[in-house]
């Protein structure tokens, strides 16, 4: 999923509930996380539905793989778009990144409560944590 | 024509003639604030603007002016609640109230005495106590509660006389689920151990409008801006000998009666727990409230109330899927649910797109949630300036939310 097609069909809609339906959309076409997976140190703190969120390098190419899941279907979404913007960067790219610029761009940012915000935010601050650690 | 005098008490809350993401205000939060009449903003504008001055300081006429409506509201309160004056103390709201009892009881608590509280309570009705268990060695036990929520009356008083507390504190009213507890039945049953009690009025003040004798509790507390008043203003009922009884919690001017580095003496109850400059405009405002209500048919309103909570959970009930917690038949007008697995945070952020101003989470009840077993709920709180067109706009939301997730 590319990013400018998010953003295309995101601003199709002036309702948002329509926006919603397209987010639970995007999170439906993510894959969901093995239970196996989804550990303590997985979850991601500062966010009021329970994310988890791997990272790592593929190791031919030295890309980024996240794979993330989270227990609400607006927030999954959100994360197929985290993810739509980081997946297959170069570590030292990502790192330059900062999704939630990005979701201020798709007019997400202003319509998601502080506590939401803080979400996406809190996702983004773990991928750049570990970002640090793998580089 | 209508003769339900709700229907024009709304008029008196302007918040309704506000619109929310160009939608107008469908407000069922009243369990968290509720919302305010005219009559209280007025008064803490005027106060403001005509009369401000400390209380209980300087004799120049503003001051004694301040300071006579100040204790007015006081004195308004105690009658209000059918105590006395010098029983109330101000704080800062219920949170405050529970912190300084829990840390005044303190004193007389020792190792192995047991501290009696439910799983309904709210965190700031266990945390204080946690405290004081950690400080004393007291331990925290709690009444049984069914896994629908519900407090089992029969076995809770034989626990009551099993355990002997040293005190029992437990809500009225649960902000989670709406169920009111038979909170006198309980205290009557502790009296032959020489329970101290405590009951948490947060979410009874407004709905129950208690009569304290009745109860016979021995602390009750309460915050302002859940009973039409302004937020950072709340208090406490403290039978008098016990009240007085309690060591100062926070110290400083305005509570002592001579200050040497000799030594200092404390003005008695309630002077001796209200030290520094008090929220004198939010106890003005108070005092509106309390006027607006006393003024209102409480029989009325709560018929209202109630006519509007079995809408509610009618039209709630013939949806599929729906899961109504807590009891039913002895509530405040608070309904918590959940549909199917769908998650509380997926169904509050497609209401909210509707305009509908409805709590989702675990309520800072975290216990409960465990016991009942789930994440948290959707919790909507009416108030009597609520309508039916109030409900009917939720449940339209509803639905539409139900088969946006079901998609
Ligand atoms: C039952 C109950 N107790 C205590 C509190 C704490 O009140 P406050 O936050 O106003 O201090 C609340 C508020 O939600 C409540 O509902």
């Amino acid at each position: 999923m590319d990013l400018s097609h998010i953003e295309h069909t995101l601003a199709q809609h002036g309702a948002w509930q329509g926006k919603y339906r397209e987010i639970m959309l995007l999170g439906k076409a993510l894959p969901a996380m093995p239970d196996a997976l989804k550990t303590d140190a997985a979850l991601v703190k500062g966010c009021e539905s329970k994310v988890w969120l791997h990272l790592d390098l593929d190791e031919q190419q030295q890309r980024l793989v996240i794979i993330a899941d989270s227990d609400t279907r607006i927030v999954k979404g959100l994360l197929a778009i985290i993810l739509a913007c980081y997946n297959n960067q170069l570590p030292q790219e990502a790192g330059k990144l900062d999704a939630y610029e990005l979701f201020d761009k798709l007019g997400l940012i202003k319509h998601l409560s502080p506590s939401r915000g803080n979400g996406v935010r809190a996702i983004v601050e773990r991928i750049h944590q570990q970002l640090q650690v793998l580089q | 024509m209508n003769d339900n005098p709700c229907i024009q008490l709304r008029r008196d809350f302007p918040i309704f003639e506000v619109s929310v993401d160009d939608q107008p205000l469908c407000y069922l939060d009243s369990a968290a604030t509720t919302q305010k009449p005219n009559q209280v903003i007025q008064a803490v504008k005027n106060f403001y603007q005509s009369q401000n001055a400390n209380v209980h300081r300087g004799l120049h006429t503003l001051s004694e002016q301040a300071t006579t409506a100040y204790e007015a509201v006081r004195a308004k309160l105690a009658q209000f609640l059918n105590v006395q004056s010098r029983e109330i103390v101000w704080t800062s709201g219920a949170t405050a109230s529970l912190n300084l009892i829990a840390y005044g009881l303190s004193d007389s608590l020792k190792k192995d005495d047991v501290i009696l509280l439910s799983p309904l309570e709210h965190h700031a009705n266990i945390v204080p106590w946690q405290l004081a268990a950690q400080r004393t060695g007291a331990r925290i036990e709690l009444l049984p509660v069914d896994a629908q929520g519900i407090l089992q009356l029969e076995q809770a008083k034989a626990l009551i006389e099993k355990l002997k507390p040293k005190v029992m504190s437990i809500c009225h009213a649960s902000n989670a689920l709406g169920n009111i507890n038979d909170v006198a039945a309980l205290i009557a049953r502790s009296k032959s151990s020489g329970t101290v009690t405590v009951v948490d009025g947060a979410q009874s003040l407004l709905h129950l409008r208690p009569d304290l004798q009745q109860l016979d509790c021995d602390f009750y507390v309460f915050s302002a801006h859940k009973a039409l008043g302004p937020t950072g203003l709340g208090g406490l009922y403290g039978r008098y000998e016990l009240l007085n009884a309690l060591p100062v919690y926070q110290s400083g001017g305005e509570m002592i009666d001579t200050v040497s580095f000799s030594g200092t003496t404390f003005r008695p109850a309630p002077e001796k727990f209200e030290p520094g400059t008090p929220n004198i405009a939010g106890v003005i405002g108070f005092g509106a409230a309390l006027d607006y209500l006393a003024a209102q048919d409480h029989d009325a309103l709560f018929r209202h109330e109630q006519s509007l909570y079995q809408s509610l959970l009618q039209q709630l009930n013939e949806i599929d899927g729906i899961r109504i917690w807590g009891d039913t038949a002895n509530n405040v007008g608070t309904v918590s649910f959940s549909y199917k697995n769908e998650h509380h945070y997926d169904l509050a952020t497609l209401l909210n797109t509707h305009g509908i101003a409805a709590r989702s989470g675990h309520h800072c009840t975290q216990p409960l949630m465990a016991h009942l077993g789930i994440e948290g709920t959707i919790r909507v709180s009416l108030a009597f300036y609520n309508n039916q067109q109030d409900i009917r706009r939720f449940i339209v939301a509803l639905k539409d939310t139900i088969s946006l997730l079901e998609e």
